[in-house]
Parts: C-alpha cells; structure tokens; sequence
C-alpha cells in the first residue's frame, strides 16, 4: 500500500480512537494515538493476515499481540478498519454488553483478539509461546507484539527476553513503544529505563530502533525486522513515539495516558485530525 | 466393608510423569513446560523422549505460565509443571489473565502439594493452592489420590479443552485404586456404601478416610466414602444424594478449611440440603518441617481425626433429630 493511503488511516484511527475514548468519557488516549502509525503498518501492510476469516490458532498467518492493553482503542479501530470486524462497532467501545471491553479480552469473541491483556509484562511471554507453536507447527510465518516502555519495569518482560535468546526463538518481532512516559510521569523520573538497547543486545536479541510516528520509516523499519527471522535470534523494534501524537495539546505531557477529553477538547482535537476515509 | 488393598507405595508425581510420557507417545500436540524441577516433576521421561516438545523456563514461573498459554494459540496442548506453591500463588495473575480469563487449554500440574511435602516446611507446603484456584472462573481442578489415579487423570485432562489445575504430592503413598482405570472429570467415586455418615475425601486424604472407615465399622457405624477427586466442576448429585441418605457429612483434605472441599461441599449443602457437616482440613495455620505422617497427625488431619469428626457429626446428627 502506498504510504500517503496508511497516512491517510492513520490519521482515520487517531479520530476513531479520540471519538470512542470521548463517547464513553474513558480509555487511554494518549498512548493510542502514539501508536496509530505503527498499528496501521502493521496490519495494512506488513502482516500476511486474514481478517475476514479469524481464526484463534492463527495458522499459517501473521499474529500480533498487544501486551499492552489499555492501547485498546487503537487497536479495536485498526482491527474494524481491516476488516476484522465491522467499523460500526467501534461506538460500543467500554460500554454495556460490548464484545470491545476495556482491555482487549477474548471472553465476548472479538475477531482479532488471541488473549487477554490489561495485567502488563504477561504479552511477550504469550507471543513467544505462539512463535514456538509455530515453530513445531513448521508455520513459516511471524509473531509480532507490542509493549510500552513503562511495562519493561515488569520483571516477567526480562524472563522472556532471557526465554527467547535462550531457546533461539527467531520467528518473533516484539516493539516497544518508547514514548518515555507513564501514568504517573516521564519514565526516566518513575523507573529510569538506562540504556535499553544495551540491555535487550544484552539479553542477545537484535535490536533495531525507528521513529514511529514516521510512516516511511515504520514501513522500512518493519520490513528489515523480517530479515533477521530464521537468524536465531529474537527482534526487538524500540519504537520512539510522542504520546498524544497529532493532537498539540495532548502532546509532550504524560496527562492524556488515561484521561478523555471533553466536547470541547474533542472539538479542538477533530479539527487537527481530519476525517480521511470516513467516520463509523 | 469392602477392603482396599495397596499394591504399594508410590508417588502421585510419579503417576503424573508416567501419563505425561504416554500422551507423549500417542498426540503430537503434547508438549510440556518445567521451571528447573524437572526430575522433581518426574516428566525427565517425556523431556528426554521429546526433546522439541520440552521447554525448560528456568526459575521463571510467570514465564511459563504466560509461555504455555500462548503455546495454545496453534494448538498445542501444554503441561506446565512445577510445584503447587510455584504454580499458583507465585503465578496468580498471570494464570488469571492468559489462562483463565482468556480460557486457554493450558494444564497447570503442580506437584509437592500440602503438609506432605515434609520437611521443606511452610515455605513450599502450600495449603491454600485449591481455594485459588476453584475461585476462578473457567478452571477446572483435580486433586487425585494415588499413583494410578494420578496417571488416569493425567491422560484424562489432555482430552478436555480448558483450563485445568492438577493436584499431586512428593511423598510414596498407597496406591490402591485399579490401574488403567477410566477417569471423568467431575464424577464422583464411591469407595464404599454406608449409612451413619459420608465421608466426602479428596487425595492423599482418600486413604485416610478408608483405614478410618474401617475403625467405625469395629466400633459399628457404616461411613460412605465418597471420593471427590474434581473439585471443580463439583459432582453435585452424588454430593447430594448421599448427604440426603446419611445426613452427615465429613470432608477430608490436605488443605485449609478456607477455600478448600469443605467450603465447597459445604456451599452446595447449605444451599440445598443442610446437614451437620465436620471438615477434616488445617484450620488457618501455615505448616512446618517434619515427616509426612507426623504432620499430617499434628495438624489434625490424619485417620484418627477422621475417626473424631465422625463421631462428632454423629452426636450432631443425633441431637438434630432428637430436637425434631
């Protein structure tokens, strides 16, 4: 797909996610718009998936994971806006008798949705579970995850990573979205990260690093992630994104990790984030 | 009453590792997880025979857990094993997330389970492993007594698609019930037909209630034994319909009272059928080290207190009807 066309459902999803985060007056926005770029690269143009025919063991396709669960809105609208599902659906997000829950759950059936994730630092683990399944399956295909950059103070985060160069687990590409922020504040003030490419090289996983709020550079980016698959190693993408991305006000500020704007907020916002390929 | 004959002492973990190899040997999608006690677990078999199928998680339990649920995720039908304190407490959320909440076909199997562990003492006899995990939604649980029942509900869990906790222990115990005998989950087996008083028993406690059994009938009271080996789902007719006949009921276990197969058996009952119930368990109180049997008898839930609590249940039952 052209890059100008993900630009442009991309920009798509930032509104969704800004419109179902205001309708129920809950979700995180902040977070889901730093990765709207990165979502809609994945599933518009990296992954070999079929969204039309979901099936829970994934075979023979691609399969993401999210880990880090709150994203949901992103998420959910990337999803309908593949195919998944229908976009009509989106209005329903965290509200009463919805298959789109607060955090992503398989317990109501939504297509797209393996496991569920909320509790952080359970989804690397899981997305090497099913890279393995793969692996005995002789499934050629990929595994990709995603986790925030708060979720690596998880101590389980560092079993995995040590899991996975240990059992040669190359069939994976996990991205962390490095917005260096947290609920309650700049990650490097809550639990300073270090050096976080040294440590994943440590742990003997290739490291790569992009900007992800550039589409160009997620695309190519992605694409040289594949290469190292079948290396013997594990791929980590350290993705830096600005949360809020899009929206001037909810940019450079932990505020809006958890936090629904108002009418007018939303107002102001949709005026910066202008509909491209049409509302749900 | 009808004698039980021990062909020996075994291990239940031993009945675990010998079901695991032969679901080995007949499914291909078995594969099975340890976090560094593999010999412990006795599934060195199954490691040494499927090596591409065995993944050893090092100390790192949450790992393994989250690993083997998306092991799911392409079909495989994952053994995680390590001890039962390792595999529940220290593991909670990660299995009520990835396991539970997201119904994966994941099998939990938790060896070293209660006082019996011995002399390692309260840091791994976990005795609150059952309440943990009947509380969550999706999970089955299945505690068996012996060797042979161990290896049966082994194989007989890797046929059910869901979540499941199984439950066996370190120490060699009677092994009495039949080899190759078919195992269902959720039903429960009568040991031997009374009267007076049911007793409703649960693993290593089953032989227990069966050389208590023998006891009261010398002193001439006529004990149902009623083996619960699921503890959840719940067998609840076979739970009700004798309580109904008896209208006294026991249960034992190699757990707390809190949250054990007291609590649930007392659950139902209340519910439906009050009768006077006694509950051979540890009553709040964390273990220590020593030799099985001499926990088992200092913390109250050996054959003699079984012999206690049926007297006791019998008093209630008879001043029950007297002031009816």
């Amino acid at each position: 797909m052209e890059i100008t066309e993900l630009k442009k459902i991309a920009t798509q999803v930032r509104r969704d996610i800004l419109r179902m985060v205001h309708a129920q007056n809950s979700g995180h926005p902040g977070g889901s718009l730093g990765c709207a770029d990165f979502l809609t690269a994945l599933y518009f143009e990296i992954m070999n998936h079929s969204p039309e025919n979901f099936d829970m063991n994934g075979r023979n396709q691609d399969i993401f994971f999210l880990s880090n669960g709150h994203l949901s809105a992103a998420w959910y609208s990337v999803l309908a806006r593949s195919g998944y599902f229908n976009v009509d659906e989106l209005s329903t997000f965290r509200k009463i008798d919805s298959r789109l829950q607060g955090h992503p759950a398989t317990e109501e059936g939504l297509p797209g949705i393996r496991i569920a994730s909320g509790s952080l630092g359970q989804g690397l683990s899981v997305a090497i579970g099913a890279a393995l399944a793969k692996q005995l399956n002789n499934d050629q295909n990929f595994v990709y995850s995603l986790h925030g950059d708060g979720e690596l103070q998880e101590g389980q985060i560092w079993e995995a990573a040590m899991f996975a160069a240990h059992h040669k687990v190359d069939n994976i590409i996990a991205t962390i979205d490095y917005n260096k922020k947290q609920i309650d504040g700049p990650t490097d003030n809550v639990m300073s990260l270090g050096n976080l490419a040294a440590k994943w090289k440590a742990f003997g996983w290739v490291v790569l690093e992009m900007n992800g709020n550039i589409m160009e550079e997620v695309v190519i980016t992605l694409k040289k992630a594949q290469n190292y698959i079948g290396q013997k190693e594990p791929v980590v993408i350290l993705m830096k994104t600005e949360m809020g991305m899009g929206v001037d006000f909810m940019m450079g500020t932990h505020k809006w990790h958890g936090k629904a704007p108002n009418d007018e907020e939303l107002k102001n916002a949709l005026e910066q984030v202008v509909e491209t390929i049409g509302d749900y | 009453m009808k004698k039980y004959i021990s062909t020996g002492n075994k291990d239940t973990r031993s009945g675990f590792g010998a079901g695991l190899l032969e679901l080995g040997r007949n499914n291909p999608n078995i594969v099975a997880l340890c976090a560094d006690l593999t010999d412990s677990l006795k599934m060195d078999a199954f490691a040494a025979e499927f090596p591409e199928r065995f993944f050893q998680c090092g100390i790192a339990e949450a790992n393994m857990m989250s690993i083997a649920a998306g092991l799911t995720i392409g079909g495989k039908i994952p053994f995680a094993g390590t001890f039962a304190n390792f595999a529940t407490g220290r593991v909670y959320d990660q299995i009520r997330q990835s396991i539970a909440y997201s119904n994966k076909n994941v099998k939990i199997c938790a060896s070293h389970a209660g006082l019996t562990l011995g002399e390692d003492g309260a840091s791994h006899q976990i005795m609150e492993d059952i309440a943990l995990m009947r509380v969550l939604p999706n999970m089955t649980v299945i505690n068996p007594c012996d060797y042979n029942q161990t290896k049966a509900a082994t194989l007989a869990i890797a046929k059910y698609s869901g979540p499941v906790y199984l439950r066996f222990g370190r120490p060699a115990v009677p092994n009495f019930t039949p080899e190759n005998q078919k195992f269902e989950i959720g039903k429960a087996i009568t040991f031997n037909v009374g009267n007076d008083l049911t007793i409703f028993a649960t693993g290593h406690l089953l032989w227990k209630a069966i050389e208590a059994c023998e006891i009261l009938e010398q002193k001439g009271i006529l004990a149902e034994i009623i083996n619960i080996h699921t503890i959840k789902p719940l067998d609840q007719m076979a739970i009700l319909s004798s309580a109904n006949k008896t209208k006294a009921v026991i249960t034992a276990e190699e757990h707390l009272m809190n949250g054990g197969l007291g609590d649930a058996i007392a659950q139902l009952l209340s519910r439906t059928s009050p009768v006077p119930i006694e509950m051979v368990a540890v009553n709040d109180k964390f273990g220590e080290s020593g030799k099985p049997d001499e926990l088992l008898k200092k913390y109250g839930i050996d054959t003699q207190d079984i012999v206690k609590a049926a007297e006791n249940v019998l008093n209630r039952k008879k001043s029950e009807n007297e002031n009816n």
